[in-house]
Protein backbone atom coordinates (compact mmCIF):
# COMPACT_ATOMS: atom_id res chain seq x y z
CA UNK A 1 0.00 0.00 0.00
CA UNK A 2 2.60 2.65 0.89
CA UNK A 3 3.85 2.67 -3.37
CA UNK A 4 0.43 4.37 -3.57
CA UNK A 5 -1.06 5.95 -0.46
CA UNK A 6 -1.97 8.63 -2.27
CA UNK A 7 -4.53 7.05 -3.67
CA UNK A 8 -6.25 5.36 -1.15
CA UNK A 9 -5.83 6.59 2.13
CA UNK A 10 -6.06 4.34 5.23
CA UNK A 11 -9.27 2.98 6.77
CA UNK A 12 -8.53 5.03 9.56
CA UNK A 13 -9.16 7.75 7.15
CA UNK A 14 -12.40 6.50 5.69
CA UNK A 15 -14.02 5.82 9.00
CA UNK A 16 -12.96 9.30 10.69
CA UNK A 17 -14.41 11.00 6.85
CA UNK A 18 -17.57 9.45 7.00
CA UNK A 19 -18.26 9.90 11.26
CA UNK A 20 -17.46 13.76 10.17
CA UNK A 21 -19.80 14.00 7.49
CA UNK A 22 -22.53 12.21 8.94
CA UNK A 23 -22.01 14.49 11.85
CA UNK A 24 -22.01 18.03 9.98
CA UNK A 25 -24.84 16.58 7.80
CA UNK A 26 -26.97 16.00 10.76
CA UNK A 27 -26.16 19.52 12.31
CA UNK A 28 -26.84 21.05 9.09
CA UNK A 29 -30.44 19.27 8.68
CA UNK A 30 -31.34 19.57 12.67
CA UNK A 31 -30.26 23.45 12.25
CA UNK A 32 -33.23 23.86 10.14
CA UNK A 33 -35.12 21.36 10.88
CA UNK A 34 -35.24 21.94 14.88
CA UNK A 35 -35.59 25.32 16.62
CA UNK A 36 -32.50 25.36 18.66
CA UNK A 37 -31.24 28.06 16.08
CA UNK A 38 -32.03 31.35 15.43
CA UNK A 39 -34.24 31.73 12.31
CA UNK A 40 -31.79 34.19 11.21
CA UNK A 41 -28.82 32.78 11.75
CA UNK A 42 -29.62 29.60 9.97
CA UNK A 43 -28.86 29.97 6.34
CA UNK A 44 -24.99 31.32 7.81
CA UNK A 45 -24.48 28.50 9.65
CA UNK A 46 -25.38 25.49 7.06
CA UNK A 47 -23.11 27.31 4.58
CA UNK A 48 -20.36 27.16 7.10
CA UNK A 49 -21.28 23.59 7.43
CA UNK A 50 -21.12 23.24 4.17
CA UNK A 51 -17.80 24.30 3.54
CA UNK A 52 -16.67 22.37 6.26
CA UNK A 53 -18.29 19.00 5.11
CA UNK A 54 -16.77 19.93 1.29
CA UNK A 55 -12.89 20.40 3.46
CA UNK A 56 -13.58 17.52 5.13
CA UNK A 57 -14.73 14.88 2.06
CA UNK A 58 -11.43 16.45 0.13
CA UNK A 59 -9.31 16.06 2.86
CA UNK A 60 -10.08 12.33 3.86
CA UNK A 61 -11.83 10.58 0.72
CA UNK A 62 -10.26 12.46 -2.47
CA UNK A 63 -6.80 12.43 0.03
CA UNK A 64 -6.55 15.82 -1.81
CA UNK A 65 -3.58 17.92 0.47
CA UNK A 66 -0.58 19.11 -0.06
CA UNK A 67 1.67 16.12 0.03
CA UNK A 68 4.06 16.58 -3.27
CA UNK A 69 1.93 13.57 -5.50
CA UNK A 70 -1.67 15.52 -4.47
CA UNK A 71 0.05 19.36 -5.40
CA UNK A 72 -0.81 19.36 -8.98
CA UNK A 73 -4.64 17.75 -7.93
CA UNK A 74 -4.49 20.68 -5.04
CA UNK A 75 -3.74 23.32 -7.21
CA UNK A 76 -5.61 22.73 -9.97
CA UNK A 77 -8.52 22.92 -7.88
CA UNK A 78 -7.54 26.39 -6.24
CA UNK A 79 -7.97 27.86 -9.20
CA UNK A 80 -11.17 25.77 -9.98
CA UNK A 81 -12.62 27.24 -6.90
CA UNK A 82 -11.71 30.77 -7.80
CA UNK A 83 -13.22 30.34 -11.11
CA UNK A 84 -16.55 29.08 -9.69
CA UNK A 85 -16.59 31.99 -6.95
CA UNK A 86 -16.10 34.19 -10.16
CA UNK A 87 -18.90 32.60 -11.78
CA UNK A 88 -21.36 32.27 -8.95
CA UNK A 89 -20.93 35.47 -7.28
CA UNK A 90 -20.49 36.90 -10.69
CA UNK A 91 -23.76 35.85 -11.56
CA UNK A 92 -25.82 36.79 -8.42
CA UNK A 93 -24.68 40.21 -7.86
CA UNK A 94 -25.18 40.73 -11.99
CA UNK A 95 -28.49 39.41 -11.85
CA UNK A 96 -29.18 41.26 -8.22
CA UNK A 97 -28.45 44.39 -10.01
CA UNK A 98 -30.63 43.74 -13.16
CA UNK A 99 -33.12 42.94 -10.79
CA UNK A 100 -33.15 46.06 -8.34
CA UNK A 101 -32.62 49.01 -11.03
CA UNK A 102 -33.97 47.58 -14.36
CA UNK A 103 -37.07 46.70 -13.32
CA UNK A 104 -38.93 50.10 -12.33
CA UNK A 105 -42.25 49.01 -12.68
CA UNK A 106 -43.70 46.22 -9.75
CA UNK A 107 -44.79 44.14 -13.19
CA UNK A 108 -46.98 40.81 -11.32
CA UNK A 109 -46.86 37.34 -13.28
CA UNK A 110 -50.24 37.74 -13.47
CA UNK A 111 -49.89 41.05 -15.38
CA UNK A 112 -47.31 40.14 -17.43
CA UNK A 113 -49.93 37.66 -19.04
CA UNK A 114 -52.64 39.97 -19.77
CA UNK A 115 -50.64 42.16 -21.89
CA UNK A 116 -49.68 39.37 -24.34
CA UNK B 1 -1.36 -6.78 -23.07
CA UNK B 2 -1.49 -4.07 -20.30
CA UNK B 3 2.02 -3.45 -20.79
CA UNK B 4 1.52 -2.58 -25.39
CA UNK B 5 -1.45 -0.47 -24.10
CA UNK B 6 0.35 1.35 -21.43
CA UNK B 7 3.39 2.26 -24.18
CA UNK B 8 0.67 3.15 -26.96
CA UNK B 9 0.97 5.98 -26.78
CA UNK B 10 3.67 8.05 -26.44
CA UNK B 11 6.20 5.96 -25.49
CA UNK B 12 7.00 7.37 -21.99
CA UNK B 13 6.15 4.18 -19.92
CA UNK B 14 8.12 6.05 -16.99
CA UNK B 15 5.55 8.26 -16.71
CA UNK B 16 2.28 6.02 -17.61
CA UNK B 17 2.46 4.92 -14.15
CA UNK B 18 -1.20 6.28 -13.90
CA UNK B 19 -0.74 9.08 -11.94
CA UNK B 20 -0.90 11.26 -14.97
CA UNK B 21 -4.31 9.44 -15.80
CA UNK B 22 -5.31 10.77 -12.78
CA UNK B 23 -4.61 14.27 -12.97
CA UNK B 24 -6.22 13.98 -15.91
CA UNK B 25 -9.27 12.52 -14.84
CA UNK B 26 -9.30 15.68 -12.30
CA UNK B 27 -8.83 18.10 -14.45
CA UNK B 28 -11.83 16.58 -16.10
CA UNK B 29 -13.94 16.63 -12.84
CA UNK B 30 -13.07 20.12 -12.48
CA UNK B 31 -14.57 21.46 -15.83
CA UNK B 32 -17.38 19.06 -14.71
CA UNK B 33 -17.44 21.43 -11.38
CA UNK B 34 -17.64 24.60 -13.45
CA UNK B 35 -21.18 22.90 -15.31
CA UNK B 36 -22.28 22.44 -12.06
CA UNK B 37 -21.17 25.88 -10.77
CA UNK B 38 -23.15 27.95 -13.85
CA UNK B 39 -26.17 25.38 -12.86
CA UNK B 40 -25.77 26.39 -9.09
CA UNK B 41 -25.78 29.95 -10.67
CA UNK B 42 -28.38 29.75 -12.70
CA UNK B 43 -30.33 28.46 -9.80
CA UNK B 44 -29.06 30.58 -7.16
CA UNK B 45 -30.78 33.67 -9.88
CA UNK B 46 -34.03 31.72 -10.42
CA UNK B 47 -35.00 30.52 -6.95
CA UNK B 48 -37.39 33.09 -6.18
CA UNK B 49 -38.89 32.87 -9.25
CA UNK B 50 -41.81 30.81 -8.92
CA UNK B 51 -44.25 32.42 -10.98
CA UNK B 52 -46.91 32.03 -8.47
CA UNK B 53 -46.47 27.93 -8.51
CA UNK B 54 -45.08 26.21 -5.45
CA UNK B 55 -42.42 27.03 -3.64
CA UNK B 56 -39.77 24.75 -2.25
CA UNK B 57 -40.95 24.85 1.17
CA UNK B 58 -44.58 23.06 -0.48
CA UNK B 59 -42.29 20.82 -2.20
CA UNK B 60 -39.21 19.45 -0.55
CA UNK B 61 -39.73 16.68 2.30
CA UNK B 62 -36.16 17.07 4.28
CA UNK B 63 -36.63 13.40 5.87
CA UNK B 64 -36.59 12.55 2.00
CA UNK B 65 -33.81 14.33 1.82
CA UNK B 66 -31.58 13.20 4.34
CA UNK B 67 -32.10 9.70 3.72
CA UNK B 68 -30.61 10.26 0.08
CA UNK B 69 -28.08 12.12 1.13
CA UNK B 70 -26.91 8.76 3.78
CA UNK B 71 -26.99 6.62 1.01
CA UNK B 72 -24.65 8.91 -0.76
CA UNK B 73 -23.05 9.32 2.27
CA UNK B 74 -22.41 5.40 2.89
CA UNK B 75 -21.85 4.95 -0.39
CA UNK B 76 -18.63 6.98 -0.98
CA UNK B 77 -17.75 5.34 2.24
CA UNK B 78 -18.08 2.04 1.08
CA UNK B 79 -16.25 2.83 -1.91
CA UNK B 80 -13.19 3.98 0.22
CA UNK B 81 -13.59 0.60 1.75
CA UNK B 82 -13.37 -1.12 -1.46
CA UNK B 83 -10.36 0.75 -2.51
CA UNK B 84 -8.31 -0.54 0.10
CA UNK B 85 -9.73 -3.77 -0.42
CA UNK B 86 -8.13 -3.28 -4.27
CA UNK B 87 -4.98 -1.57 -2.79
CA UNK B 88 -4.45 -4.56 -0.65
CA UNK B 89 -5.24 -6.87 -4.05
CA UNK B 90 -8.25 -9.00 -2.37
CA UNK B 91 -10.43 -9.02 -5.30
CA UNK B 92 -13.57 -10.63 -3.85
CA UNK B 93 -13.47 -7.99 -0.93
CA UNK B 94 -13.29 -4.84 -3.46
CA UNK B 95 -16.18 -6.69 -5.66
CA UNK B 96 -17.88 -7.24 -2.79
CA UNK B 97 -17.91 -3.52 -1.62
CA UNK B 98 -18.62 -2.12 -5.19
CA UNK B 99 -21.64 -4.37 -5.43
CA UNK B 100 -22.98 -2.59 -2.10
CA UNK B 101 -21.75 0.54 -3.33
CA UNK B 102 -23.94 -0.20 -6.23
CA UNK B 103 -26.65 -0.56 -4.62
CA UNK B 104 -26.87 2.41 -2.71
CA UNK B 105 -25.82 4.50 -5.17
CA UNK B 106 -29.38 2.97 -7.14
CA UNK B 107 -31.16 3.57 -4.19
CA UNK B 108 -30.74 6.77 -4.37
CA UNK B 109 -30.98 7.07 -7.97
CA UNK B 110 -34.83 5.10 -7.40
CA UNK B 111 -35.40 7.98 -4.44
CA UNK B 112 -34.50 10.70 -6.97
CA UNK B 113 -36.94 9.19 -9.81
CA UNK B 114 -39.84 8.67 -7.35
CA UNK B 115 -39.18 12.26 -6.13
CA UNK B 116 -39.07 13.94 -9.64
CA UNK B 117 -42.22 11.70 -10.98
CA UNK B 118 -43.67 12.85 -7.98
CA UNK B 119 -43.48 16.39 -8.35
CA UNK B 120 -44.44 15.99 -11.97
CA UNK B 121 -47.45 14.45 -11.35
CA UNK B 122 -48.22 17.25 -8.49
CA UNK B 123 -48.12 19.85 -11.42
CA UNK B 124 -44.62 20.67 -10.57
CA UNK B 125 -42.74 19.56 -13.27
CA UNK B 126 -40.01 22.04 -15.24
CA UNK B 127 -42.10 23.94 -17.04
CA UNK B 128 -44.36 25.15 -14.04
CA UNK B 129 -41.55 28.22 -13.36
CA UNK B 130 -38.02 29.16 -13.57
CA UNK B 131 -37.73 27.75 -10.34
CA UNK B 132 -38.59 24.59 -11.22
CA UNK B 133 -36.51 24.39 -14.56
CA UNK B 134 -33.46 25.35 -12.95
CA UNK B 135 -34.41 22.98 -9.75
CA UNK B 136 -34.61 20.14 -12.57
CA UNK B 137 -32.12 20.88 -14.23
CA UNK B 138 -29.23 21.17 -11.52
CA UNK B 139 -30.67 18.32 -9.24
CA UNK B 140 -31.57 16.21 -12.87
CA UNK B 141 -27.70 16.50 -14.15
CA UNK B 142 -26.19 15.61 -10.28
CA UNK B 143 -28.64 12.28 -11.06
CA UNK B 144 -27.39 11.45 -14.93
CA UNK B 145 -23.85 12.08 -13.40
CA UNK B 146 -24.92 9.18 -10.13
CA UNK B 147 -26.72 7.22 -13.03
CA UNK B 148 -23.58 7.19 -14.88
CA UNK B 149 -21.17 6.45 -12.30
CA UNK B 150 -23.24 3.21 -11.64
CA UNK B 151 -22.74 2.03 -15.48
CA UNK B 152 -19.16 2.30 -14.77
CA UNK B 153 -19.22 0.65 -11.65
CA UNK B 154 -21.29 -2.52 -13.12
CA UNK B 155 -18.64 -2.54 -15.86
CA UNK B 156 -15.57 -1.95 -13.45
CA UNK B 157 -16.78 -5.08 -11.50
CA UNK B 158 -16.88 -6.96 -15.09
CA UNK B 159 -13.38 -5.61 -14.96
CA UNK B 160 -12.05 -6.76 -12.15
CA UNK B 161 -13.62 -10.52 -12.20
CA UNK B 162 -12.54 -10.85 -15.70
CA UNK B 163 -8.90 -9.09 -16.01
CA UNK B 164 -8.06 -9.41 -12.45
CA UNK B 165 -6.44 -6.09 -10.53
CA UNK B 166 -3.87 -5.15 -13.35
CA UNK B 167 -2.50 -1.66 -13.80
CA UNK B 168 -5.02 -0.53 -16.22
CA UNK B 169 -8.50 -1.64 -13.93
CA UNK B 170 -6.39 -0.42 -11.03
CA UNK B 171 -5.79 2.66 -12.85
CA UNK B 172 -9.19 3.16 -14.13
CA UNK B 173 -10.52 1.81 -10.28
CA UNK B 174 -8.77 5.16 -9.19
CA UNK B 175 -10.42 7.30 -11.95
CA UNK B 176 -13.91 5.84 -11.07
CA UNK B 177 -13.09 6.51 -7.28
CA UNK B 178 -12.32 10.37 -7.26
CA UNK B 179 -16.00 10.72 -9.71
CA UNK B 180 -17.48 8.75 -7.12
CA UNK B 181 -16.40 10.71 -4.53
CA UNK B 182 -17.10 14.10 -6.74
CA UNK B 183 -20.33 13.17 -6.83
CA UNK B 184 -20.98 13.52 -3.00
CA UNK B 185 -19.19 16.69 -3.15
CA UNK B 186 -21.71 18.32 -5.27
CA UNK B 187 -24.66 16.59 -3.11
CA UNK B 188 -23.19 18.46 -0.33
CA UNK B 189 -23.76 21.77 -1.95
CA UNK B 190 -27.52 20.52 -3.39
CA UNK B 191 -28.79 20.18 -0.58
CA UNK B 192 -27.62 22.70 1.23
CA UNK B 193 -28.71 25.03 -1.30
CA UNK B 194 -31.07 24.05 -2.58
CA UNK B 195 -33.67 22.08 -0.18
CA UNK B 196 -32.02 23.50 3.32
CA UNK B 197 -31.87 27.10 1.97
CA UNK B 198 -35.66 27.12 1.18
CA UNK B 199 -36.48 26.48 4.41
CA UNK B 200 -34.79 29.45 5.80
CA UNK B 201 -35.65 32.83 6.08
Amino acid sequence: MSHDSQAHGSMRSYVSGFILSVALTLASFGAVMSNVVPANGRLALIVALCVAQLFVQLVYFLHLGSARSQRANTAIFACTTFLIAVVVAGSLWVMHNANVNMMPMPLSVHQAMMHE
Amino acid sequence: MSTTLATAGHGHAEHDDGSMTTVGFWIYLMSDCLIFATLFATFGVLAGATAGGPGGRELFGLPFVLTETMLLLLSSFTFGAGMLGAAAGRRRVLVGWLAITFLLGLGFIAMEVHEFVELIHDGAGPSRSAFLSAYFGLVGTHGLHVLSGLVWLGVMMHQVLRFGLDGIVRRRLACLSLFWHFLDLIWICVFTFVYLREFTP
